[in-house]
């Protein structure tokens, strides 16, 4: 500026400058454009929303007109305004196109504002990313390094895959200029057009590797993030790059010996951010490569030792530095050393430096569980720790913890987190309980104490499998050991009847009434007093209730209004098989009563029972002692043994993979559960044809099959009895048709005929799930060579769903490959879809057992069931 | 990778955003509206960290303002934390002991500075002088560029 070349006064500024120009342009246009600041006051001094708005329309009508006028003059601050209102929520898309006049303008300032306008207004759906490719090609080849920064720090953040594709060249060319400042920008540029068109990557590797020999950390640390990214994309550029493995340790040696550098220096370490690179680096090229982890060992070891550790940034390292000697192939030294780390992470005050080292402890767990199980009090700790993450860690890792020596202990320590933990981990927990304890149980009596406290302590938070799985535990075990059963679940029962809380316990209801139905006169006889109720605690609060009293808790709980059907129908067929149990005739008088009462029951399905029940006590009376007779012992469930059971699952959430053993269990036991009831044709016949001494069976198995767990809580009965629809609860009326209508009734059809298949070749359709409005249906559609593509589709014609999750599992010798779900909430209309590849090379029939859970109102509800119906060519 | 990067106030107003990855307008708000609420219902003493969805969520506050990054699960969630104090000391040194309402008015900047500092949601320079420096350099082609269009506007150039 030279002012007084033109004589003008001297004192002369910016300010008085800025004035002239304003007052000059007010005089040839509108009026001057609100201030930005001047805006955003008045937006903050809005007392209400509708103030706000009101503000903000004005402000956007403004805007809009000044861009149909192409004012070029105040764009600049129009946009910012603009870019302020967007992160409002207000919708600021009409800016679009005037960001790339901005950025198509000389000025450095509108490039600026227009480069961070169209970093924050344009995704990459847009069609203006032709345009923006345009300018972008024009700045990257400025003179100017600070517009050549802007368009890369544009690209690194905006690039589609096609804008990735043509500038890759410019790119590449910019990753070898001299100007560190632009160096750094293209290497970041290029780690992100790799990132989203890996084929790319070819073309980047002869500039990437001179990077290394850079001093300037930015262009270190860049390049460290170009070769990860390179590394991860192919195994062939793995191989290329394991000879920087000297560079990258040399680098890193450098920065722990060098000393104090201010530039690069916080909290007393040098230059953390490249040191968390660098190690991370190694971890991946030393990963099953004995050669090159032999070769960063040392300088390992030097990090673990010599980092100081008071600090954030010390830990920070250390916590890459473990993860990258637990990855590779190090010495056993060298991974006592990281466990120990981690184990004095356990006790740091810092709750995220714990939070951390559980996460690592399990990630390594299985790796090494001897030097994890020394850390173990201290992980136990955790479980009482006030962070929520770091209790649900803790759990996870504890259950990862626990063998055959430490369970008594372990479980302890479990079974009191699970009675005081949060909603949320009931179910889990409660799982993992039940599954270490069948795993690792020291003797049968502490295995069925352990369930009967997990029975009572998680709730109605168990999973439906625990109960068929409980039951079937106690069946098999010794008698004495099913009246010990019989009279701890009688306590628990009784306590929660009188308290109030058995519609909080209903799997414990349900088991201690199969339980009592049982072994109910075991439980009133003389004999009980001499089996021991003492507690672990040394506490027996065991005293031997009266017929009568146990005949009154179950009436109060069968005329709860609370309890769920099914609970009820484990209660009424309990208290059937006790009026064969008890002697008194005045029990029996009882039940009958209460059995009575129930015929006119009105939920259909206990009406049917009801009826059928008191049948048993006028009309069928001489059948009632043979029918009601006490269950053979149930075989336990040894699912890995057979083939065909043998399911794989794959499930749609990526990130849950302890639950997902769980569910695959689950699903296991559940088909299992539903062979048991499954061989239908079977017991129909003895129904129809038999006479009465052998029908005793029948209604054993009609007990074993309530407690498939697959049938929801409140199974649709109506559906049941007048359609057959639900295969697993089918036989269930079959029986009882069989067994108490005329001999000549005709059967119902088979379900699985009554699904007519289409044409063949044609799209195959069914509606595999139908209740309470919610709909799942599955397609099926041949593909090319022995496989087949499943879509199923969702629909909920009243409700929301939340939280919907498909699962799917397949017999061992299908490939099932699940797509990602088109979403996890179903509103009423929608449609969520989920598309199943199916690869069947032995071409075996194909069954397919699905799943599905959801929210609905914030009650989670768990259906599945099983297709075997699908069109026998449908891998041809 | 830095999947994006939200600074938002106690009461949940948005206050500077930054996406490395491509959503459509609509999953964005989503997410932020998704994430500001689970972030501000957590407790004091929880920590930093929030596996959420697919992401790792590495929040810190600073005074009345929530910093809030979302990870991927490669990475280091402690070193985050650092990135973030990084941020805010580059805007304290850059602001001169920044506050909040320095943020709302000086938005641009804000982002001037975070772009300097992260680039396709990598970090890109690990000396705070470096940032300053040129950022303190593209100010300064602003200014020059407001005195030279202002003389060309009077005619004097």
């Amino acid at each position: 500026m030279n002012g007084s070349e033109s004589g003008f006064n001297p004192a002369f500024n910016i300010a008085t400058i800025k004035q002239v120009v304003n007052e000059a342009i007010e005089r040839v246009r509108m009026p001057t454009p609100t201030r930005l600041r001047d805006l955003i006051r008045q937006i903050r001094a809005a007392r209400t929303a509708a103030e706000e708005r009101s503000v903000v329309n004005k402000e956007c009508a403004y805007i809009r007109s000044t861009f149909r006028e192409e004012d070029s003059v105040w764009r600049c601050r129009n946009i910012a305004k603009l870019l302020y209102i967007h992160m409002l929520g207000y919708p600021a898309h009409f800016g679009q196109l005037e960001c790339l006049k901005l950025i198509a303008s000389p000025r450095f300032t509108d490039k600026r504002v227009g480069y961070l306008g169209a970093m924050l207004l344009l995704d990459e759906r847009q069609d203006v990313h032709l345009l923006i490719t345009n300018c972008l090609k024009n700045d990257l080849n400025s003179n100017t390094q600070f517009v050549v920064g802007l368009a890369l720090c544009t690209l690194g953040a905006i690039a589609s895959p096609e804008m990735a594709r043509d500038l890759a060249s410019e790119v590449e060319r910019l990753i070898k200029s001299p100007n560190a400042y632009i160096k750094k920008k293209a290497a970041l540029c290029a780690f992100r057009i790799i990132r989203r068109v890996p084929d790319l990557m070819e073309m980047f590797l002869p500039a990437t590797r001179s990077l290394l020999t850079e001093k300037n950390h930015g262009v270190l640390i860049t390049g460290v993030t170009l070769i990860t990214e390179m590394c991860e994309n192919s195994p062939d550029t793995l191989n290329h790059f394991k000879k920087i493995v000297p560079n990258l340790v040399r680098i890193l040696k450098n920065l722990i010996l060098a000393g104090y550098s201010p530039e690069h220096d916080v909290s007393g370490v040098s230059d953390p951010f490249l040191q968390v690179k660098i190690l991370r680096l190694l971890r991946i090229l030393g990963k099953n490569d004995a050669e090159a982890s032999e070769a960063m060992n040392d300088i390992l070891a030097q990090v673990a030792t010599n980092t100081e550790t008071s600090k954030n940034v010390g830990n920070t390292i250390l916590y890459e530095t473990v993860l990258s000697i637990m990855d590779i192939k190090s010495e056993s030294s060298l991974r006592v050393l990281a466990v120990n780390i981690l184990g004095r992470f356990l006790l740091n005050n810092d709750k995220n430096i714990r939070y951390v080292a559980l996460n690592t402890l399990l990630r390594t767990v299985h790796v090494d569980t001897s030097a994890v199980q020394r850390h173990r009090t201290t992980i136990l700790e955790c479980l009482k720790d006030p962070d929520i993450s770091i209790r649900r860690r803790a759990m996870e890792l504890s259950f990862a913890l626990v063998n055959g020596q430490n369970i008594r202990g372990m479980m302890k320590e479990l079974l009191a987190f699970l009675e005081r933990s949060d909603a949320e981990f009931k179910a889990h927990c409660s799982s993992a309980v039940v599954l270490a304890a069948e795993r690792y149980a020291p003797s049968d009596k502490w295995h069925l104490d352990t369930l009967f406290k997990v029975l009572l302590k998680a709730g109605n938070y168990l999973r439906d499998d625990t109960v068929s799985s409980t039951i079937q535990i106690i069946s098999s075990a010794a008698t004495e050991r099913q009246a010990y059963g019989a009279m701890r679940l009688w306590t628990s029962l009784e306590q929660s009847a009188v308290s109030g809380l058995a519609t909080e316990k209903q799997p414990l209801i349900q088991v201690a009434a199969w339980t009592i139905g049982e072994y109910g006169d075991l439980l009133v006889s003389e004999a009980s007093s001499a089996i021991s109720m003492v507690d672990e605690d040394g506490v027996d609060d065991f005293v031997r209730p009266t017929e009568e009293y146990v005949i009154d808790i179950y009436q109060k709980l069968l005329w709860s209004t609370q309890l769920s059907i099914s609970t009820k129908e484990f209660l009424l067929l309990s208290l059937a098989k006790l009026s064969t149990r008890f002697t008194t005739q005045a029990s029996q008088e009882k039940i009958r009563v209460i059995i009575d009462t129930f015929g006119s029951h009105i939920h259909i399905e206990l009406q049917q029972r009801g009826v059928e029940l008191s049948q048993l006590f006028r009309q069928y009376g001489h059948l009632r002692p043979a029918l009601l007779e006490r269950m053979p012992a149930m075989e336990p469930v040894a699912a890995p043994h057979r083939d065909e059971q043998e399911l794989d699952l794959s499930d749609t959430s990526p990130d849950h993979t302890k639950p997902d053993q769980d569910a695959l269990l689950d699903l296991i036991n559940g088909s299992d559960s539903l062979t048991n009831g499954d061989v239908e044709h079977q017991p129909e016949q003895i129904a129809t044809t038999n006479n009465n001494t052998s029908s005793n069976d029948i209604l054993d198995l009609l007990s074993g099959l309530d407690l498939t767990p697959s049938v929801p809580a409140a199974a649709p009965a109506v559906l049941l009895a007048n359609n057959n629809v639900e295969p697993s609860a089918a036989p269930a009326a079959l029986l009882l048709d069989g067994l108490f209508a005329p001999p000549a009734t005709p059967q119902p059809p088979h379900p699985a005929d009554a699904n007519e298949r289409n044409a063949a070749g044609a799209e195959w359709e069914r509606a595999v799930l139908e209740r309470g409005g919610v709909r799942v249906c599955v397609s099926a559609r041949r593909a090319a060579g022995a496989a087949a593509t499943l879509t199923a589709r969702a629909t909920s014609q009243l409700h929301t769903l939340t939280d919907f999750l498909f699962q799917a599992a397949v017999p061992k010798k299908i490939q099932l490959d699940m797509m990602s779900p088109s979403g996890t909430t179903l509103s009423p209309q929608g449609e969520i879809t989920q598309v199943l590849k199916v690869t069947n090379p032995t071409k075996t029939p194909l069954r397919l057992r699905i799943r599905v859970s959801y929210n609905i109102d914030g009650t989670p509800v768990l259906e599945q069931t099983e297709i075997n119906n699908f069109p026998a060519d449908l891998f041809n | 990778m830095m999947q994006f990067m939200l600074l938002f106030s106690r009461q949940g107003k948005l206050r500077l955003q930054k996406w490395y990855v491509a959503h459509p307008d609509k999953l964005k708000k989503k997410i932020t509206r998704e994430l500001i609420t689970t972030v501000l219902a957590r407790k004091p003493k929880m920590c930093s960290f929030l596996e959420w969805k697919d992401v790792k969520v590495v929040y810190k506050r600073y005074a009345s303002l929530y910093f809030c990054c979302a990870m991927e699960q490669e990475d280091n969630e402690l070193l985050t934390l650092e990135l973030i104090h990084r941020y805010v000391e580059l805007l304290d040194k850059y602001l001169g002991s920044v506050c909040e309402l320095d943020i709302i008015f000086n938005f641009e900047k804000a982002y001037f500075i975070l772009d300097e500092l992260v680039l396709g949601g990598e970090l890109q320079e690990t000396s705070k002088k470096n940032v300053l420096k040129a950022i303190a350099a593209q100010d300064l082609l602003q200014e020059d560029e407001t005195v030279d269009a202002a003389l060309r506007d009077v005619g004097w150039l």
